[in-house]
């Protein structure tokens, strides 16, 4: 079954780079500025076009800030790109202005990208069809500062979240009047702090962060606790402040931080470090072995605007990107892990020390459908703002957090 | 005047060639309009259209993916009932409140002092104007390193080799806003100062030398002649800068990237809100419906200075 429909594929791909050889096409390619991302795509592009001569990818790129601005607004005038690049949470928005168009089964066919890809591919499906296909996944870990955890005479990372305190107690340093100077944890919830509170604690202290219907359900027992115990970081264990150096990753990129909490993507940024060593684990479970993490991506889709021999090249494009060649070259230039299951699972990255501490969460990791990204994030940072700027008690807070972010998706349903 | 070029040019028209039947009058009025014509068809265009086109999205739920739809006052209604519409509407009067009258006292002691000093008069004053020239974006991550917190901040770092207890500034929601108004002063303030010295300079030195004869002390020239003789300069100064204050945006948006206008809103003006409201939302309506508040807040308060600072 399988096989024919490859045979399909591979006929209708054959078929189609015979109408389409008789004549040149152009198509328009966007993502945001990302240098490492723009220097992949620059190597994929001049692959590609090797391998397809009567192809030309025009590569456009905008700042992270106005880019779906920009997107919306080509395609509402009708200038859009061919194939874009956008966030997995931005697709509802992009879905229903008719910004996308669903992948053709044919060409993509579903069980082959449920088989090959990560399970989490489903957040950019919707009632049975696909809207696009990431070339890269991101998910989190837990970096730390070897140099500082062997001063403080920790012989190996945290396992557990309540080893965790305890490593990130013995590690924060303060001057006497009290202030930290340098922190146990980053706690920085407008980085990746959030994300590991809505899908790793809050599962991890019993409770779900969404219900199935993606209503918001961490206003339980559950979510309180995962609540209370980050902000204890905060307000009783002391072992981090918020807005310490501005942001955690610039804490620990600094040598001012034991631990961070980020993802993937930030490796490019802390691989040039030379004052200090440092090293990445899983994050850490809860007391009875509970893990947890959280996926994102970028996936690759077709604009609703292209079509024709256009469509054709773009698909073709499209499936070049989401290649295991791709895949690998991506991981070597960006550092973000491969979407396809055989391309990420290789004996090599498995081995990596860096590379295997995401792999692993990648298998436990659960994505949010977010509607509107910036305010359900804002929402969270005010949640824990309240509790550690202004003394609210974690509950309080928690409702109110809660509330705020039904309200959004609720609108959003409308 | 024109009166007088009609007057004179009624007797010249008759005499000639193509366009003859006007006047010269008339010819003059169709020549200024057909050069007025292109910058007003322009403005027109880029300014006045959507204006008024703000007005009419702040009564529909557009939000760039969907054709608009007429919901009437809907959008005023919830303004007035979101919380943080009224706690932002609250924040851009705090910024012009304490900015304002602060900045503008500050400029004038500043303006009046060095208008006496001779010694690298030019040099202080380029030091005062230099913040003006530098772009706002690159002033507010300076101050922002300055508010830190003690490995880095460098007023935390004074206050704690002075045993003063470390400052929260941008970081709590008491100090955040008055932290950055102090930027924001500093900004605007060599150019308030410039504008101060050239009114001060403007005032006839007659006067100054008949009050002195007639024994009027320092404090009552000041009062009598300086601060009257100033006020077509002031009546500027306030206007622009309140306008300043009232549309503050990228001093407040780099000052707090990471939680824009926050924390907890509490520095969150209302240009930042239709900001975010209309491009990270797109609820384009309900950021239409900001806009025209905040524009009608511009507008009475401008009308209002200009009617209290009036000449009488």
């Amino acid at each position: 079954m399988r096989f024919s429909v490859k045979i399909a594929a591979l006929a209708a791909g054959i078929s189609l780079l015979a109408a389409s050889a008789a004549q040149a096409v152009e198509i328009q390619y966007w993502q945001y500025v990302y240098d490492t991302r723009v220097k992949a795509m620059d190597e994929l592009i001049k692959n590609f076009e090797a391998a397809n001569p009567d192809i030309t990818v025009k590569q456009t790129t905008f700042p992270y800030d106005d880019y779906q601005t920009k997107v919306i607004a080509a395609h509402a005038a009708g200038n859009g790109p061919d194939v874009l690049q956008f966030y997995y949470g931005w697709l509802d928005k992009f879905q229903q202005g008719g910004v996308l168009q669903a992948l053709d089964p044919a060409v993509f066919p579903n069980a082959e990208i449920e088989k090959d890809f990560f399970p989490i591919v489903s957040a950019i499906s919707r009632d049975g069809k696909y809207y696009g296909l990431p070339t890269a996944v991101r998910s989190l870990a837990l970096f730390y500062n070897k140099n500082i955890l062997k001063d403080a005479g920790i012989t190996e990372p945290p396992k557990t979240l309540d080893e965790l305190v305890a490593d990130a107690k013995k590690t924060v340093k303060t001057d006497g009047a009290g202030n930290i100077t340098s922190e146990g944890i980053t706690l920085d919830f407008a980085g990746q702090d959030h994300q590991w509170w809505r899908e790793v604690l809050v599962r991890q202290f019993g409770g779900v962060p969404y219900d199935d219907k993606g209503n918001v359900a961490y206003n339980s027992d559950a979510g309180v606790k995962a609540l209370t115990w980050y902000t204890d970081l905060a307000t009783k264990e002391k072992v981090g402040a918020v807005g310490f150096m501005d942001e955690g990753q610039a804490a620990f990129k600094g040598g001012l931080a034991a631990f961070t909490i980020d993802g993937t993507f930030r490796l490019g940024s802390f691989r040039p470090i030379t004052d200090f060593e440092w090293g990445v684990t899983e994050l850490p479970a809860n007391a009875d072995g509970v893990r947890g993490n959280f996926a994102s991506y970028f996936a690759n889709g077709l604009s609703a605007d292209t079509s024709g021999d256009k469509k054709a090249a773009a698909e073709k494009f499209l499936q070049y990107v989401t290649s295991p060649e791709a895949m690998q070259i991506w991981l070597k230039t960006v550092g973000e892990l491969p979407a396809r299951r055989a391309a990420a699972l290789t004996d090599a990255n498995l081995n990596d020390p860096i590379y295997a501490p995401f792999l692993k969460g990648l298998d436990y990791a659960h994505t949010t459908t977010f509607v509107d990204e910036a305010a359900q994030r804002q929402g969270a940072i005010d949640m824990v703002n309240r509790v550690v700027l202004n003394g609210e008690s974690p509950a309080d807070s928690l409702a109110e957090a809660a509330k705020a972010e039904q309200a959004i998706i609720d609108k959003a349903k409308k | 005047m024109a009166e007088s070029v009609s007057a004179r040019s009624t007797g010249a028209a008759p005499t000639g060639r193509v366009g003859s039947r006007l006047t010269l009058h008339q010819r003059r009025v169709v020549w200024a309009w057909g050069f007025l014509a292109l910058p007003i068809l322009f403005y027109g265009w880029i300014r006045f259209y959507p204006t008024l086109y703000a007005f009419w999205l702040s009564f529909t739920d557009w939000d760039l993916m969907r054709p608009a739809q007429f919901i009437g006052l809907e959008n005023y209604q919830r303004l007035f009932a979101d919380p943080v519409f009224l706690k932002v509407f609250g924040n851009t009067f705090e910024y012009l409140l304490i900015g304002m009258p602060i900045s503008l006292v500050l400029s004038f002691v500043i303006a009046y002092y060095l208008d006496r000093v001779r010694v690298l008069h030019g040099f202080i004053r380029a030091l005062y104007f230099l913040p003006f020239l530098t772009t706002a974006a690159a002033l507010a991550w300076v101050w922002r390193w300055f508010y830190q917190p003690v490995p880095v901040g460098v007023i935390n770092g004074l206050l704690s080799h002075l045993h003063i207890p470390a400052q929260p500034f941008l970081r709590t929601p008491a100090q955040a806003l008055p932290a950055i108004t102090v930027t924001g002063i500093w900004a605007g303030l060599g150019f308030q100062i410039i504008i101060f010295m050239a009114g001060l300079r403007a005032i006839p030195a007659t006067y100054y030398e008949a009050a002195r004869i007639d024994g009027l002390g320092e404090w009552a020239i000041l009062r009598k002649i300086t601060l009257p003789l100033l006020r077509p300069t002031t009546i500027f100064l306030v206007v622009f800068s309140s306008i300043g204050f009232l549309r503050i945006f990228d001093s407040v948006f780099n000052m707090t990237h990471n939680d824009p206008g926050g924390p907890l809103n509490s520095t969150k003006p209302l240009v930042l809100l239709i900001y975010q409201t209309a491009f990270s939302s797109y609820d384009m309506g309900y950021a239409a419906a900001q806009t025209v508040v905040l524009f009608v807040i511009l507008l009475v308060i401008s009308l209002l200075q200009l009617f209290l600072l009036r000449d009488r």
